[in-house]
């Protein structure tokens, strides 16, 4: 262990975390609002900027609202943190933590990039090059679903609690579908490292894009049928794990006020919302990573810009950063596009969707993907 | 007797749910894109853009008195309109007007005329209550203030917001 490595390993978490997943929770809040205004004919909020008249200035410089992000994190700081007389105290208090700090942690294994040339070393752009990632990323982030229920309980409140119970029910059950659906990738892949199969992918076409390399064969466009049925099922489980629109029952303003975070205020309610975020961002850099090539350039691999060229060029590592964060904006985008599209589900249809579809699809999809695999090489 | 409500029969497309979202996911993409491209756009940005321009002409804002060609304030103090107010928005002080002054045949006029803007809910009746056509709803609508007495408008500021009023002004005009 040489002290490259650990104080690279450093900088690598306080960038990623501070300088990558944060600005973009932030970002991804505004964009939120500016994505559903949008798509509902409004123009959304463009007024907070530059504010040059606190300056003395005449005008306010707009910038379309681009520093909104800030002021909400400034409202929210400011907000009277107030701890109602009837919850346990200690349970409330480790509850926002408990659901911001999964959703950090599994961003450890998500490759960000190719690898970065610096100072004669090869740096990989991942905090955590763990030879179980997908596993890890299921393990941790199935921790944040103590966060939500030990908010619901610590309320001692009537909403915030069956938010709780609902959250813990719908976690458990899509955790099966998500943890099924990706077994036929990493049949394919053979591997779960996930910058091993970053790599494959570059170098083979993604797993939902096989247009070069190894990937054109009979096989790999079998494949895509059962593929095509993973990645579905993913995706689902994915907004239903990270509690998003369609499957937000735990929060669900309609019935239960705000749900789990009822009687949360200020930076602590902030955490939930970050974590929710984060959570999302995880999420996407996980499908990304899995089925669409991570950071992965489309022929990157023919056209010289593959994982060979960022071992001796500093700015292919770059580009390959660029183009991951592209795919994952993509993917977020795709998160809210579909949140002010669909109506949220009733409780008893999402469990039905979870128990009697998405598990018998997903398990008789990792036979369909060994039946391919068996036959056609 | 009751009625029977048959439950639609859903085809399998419809059952499969997923063709209903991608058309659902088209359908917002559309106004989206119609909006980043600039042709679906609706709101206005208010303080910046304003409709007073595109104001009807039977619009109803802030209610006013209005004197008329010769100077003469047109309300005789009849009250009626304080009595239909249905908020009781509007207070009246009549006094008689002194013998030997200019308007003396009108016999009264109101000392004082007041109208509480926050009570005010602008539904016209005041203007079509009033037998002299001495109280109209202007197209003012951005009517504020910082305080509570700011916001009861008084006679001299009625006067102000109302202006001049010439002519027999018809009262069923359907427009005014």
């Amino acid at each position: 262990m040489d002290w490259f490595f650990i104080i690279s390993s450093g900088v690598k978490i306080a960038v990623i975390t501070f300088g990558i997943i944060l600005p973009l929770v932030a970002l991804s809040s505004l964009a939120e609002r500016k994505v559903s205004a949008f798509i509902q004919d409004r123009i959304g909020p463009n007024r907070v900027g530059i504010p040059m008249t606190l300056l003395g200035g005449k005008k306010d410089i707009a910038f379309f609202g681009l520093v909104q992000p800030l002021a909400d994190g400034l409202k929210f700081i400011l907000k009277e943190d107030f701890t109602p007389k009837h919850v346990r105290k200690f349970y409330f208090w480790l509850a926002p933590a408990l659901v911001l700090v999964p959703a950090l942690l599994t961003v450890g294994v998500i490759p960000f990039g190719s690898t970065l040339k610096l100072l004669g070393h090869h740096v990989p752009l991942v905090i955590a090059d763990l030879n179980i990632g997908p596993l890890f990323v299921f393990a941790i982030s199935s921790l944040g679903v103590y966060g939500i229920v030990l908010a619901g309980w610590a309320s001692n409140s009537k909403y915030p609690f069956l938010g709780g119970v609902r959250s813990s029910s719908q976690m458990i059950s899509y955790e099966i579908a998500l943890g099924l659906s990706v077994i036929p990738v990493l049949m394919i892949f053979q591997e779960l490292n996930l910058g091993a199969i970053v790599r494959f992918q570059d170098k083979n076409g993604w797993l939902l894009l096989p247009l070069w390399g190894d990937g054109l064969s009979l096989q790999r466009w079998l494949l895509l049928v059962p593929l095509a049925i993973s990645f579905v099922v993913f995706t689902v489980s994915i907004f239903a794990e990270t509690n998003r629109m369609p499957f937000d029952l735990p929060e669900c303003e309609t019935e239960l006020v705000a749900g789990y975070h009822t009687e949360y205020s200020s930076m602590k309610f902030a955490l939930f919302f970050l974590g929710e975020y984060a959570a999302m961002i995880v999420g996407s850099g996980l499908i990304v990573t899995l089925f669409l090539g991570g950071w992965s350039i489309p022929f990157g691999d023919k056209i010289g810009l593959g994982f060979e060229a960022a071992q001796n060029t500093w700015w292919v590592g770059l580009l390959h950063l660029g183009c991951f964060l592209t795919k994952v904006v993509a993917f977020i985008f795709f998160f809210m596009w579909v949140r002010w599209t669909l109506p949220r589900f009733r409780f008893d249809q999402l469990m039905r969707l979870g128990w009697v579809f998405f598990f018998e699809i997903a398990l008789f999809n990792v036979f369909l993907t060994a039946l391919i695999l068996m036959l056609v090489k | 007797m009751s009625y029977v409500v048959e439950r639609p029969k859903l085809t399998l497309a419809e059952r499969m749910y997923f063709p209903s979202i991608l058309k659902g996911l088209s359908i917002t993409f559309g106004h989206l894109f119609r909006f980043v491209t600039g042709k679906g756009k609706v709101t206005m940005s208010y303080p910046e853009e304003k409709w007073d321009d595109s104001l009807p002409e039977h619009y109803r804002g802030a209610p006013t008195l209005v004197t008329d060609e010769h100077g003469r304030e047109r309300c005789v103090a009849c009250q009626l309109c304080e009595f239909i107010c249905p908020p009781r928005a509007i207070t009246i002080l009549p006094e008689p007007i002194p013998a030997g002054e200019a308007f003396a045949k009108v016999e009264k006029r109101p000392k004082a005329f007041e109208i509480d803007m926050i009570r005010c809910i602008y539904c016209g009746m005041c203007e079509e209550v009033c037998p002299e056509q001495a109280i109209f709803l202007r197209k003012d609508y951005a009517i504020t203030g910082t305080s509570r007495a700011e916001m009861v408008h008084d006679k001299t500021r009625l006067y102000q917001l109302g202006g001049v009023r010439e002519g027999l002004v018809n009262k069923w005009n359907p427009l005014k």
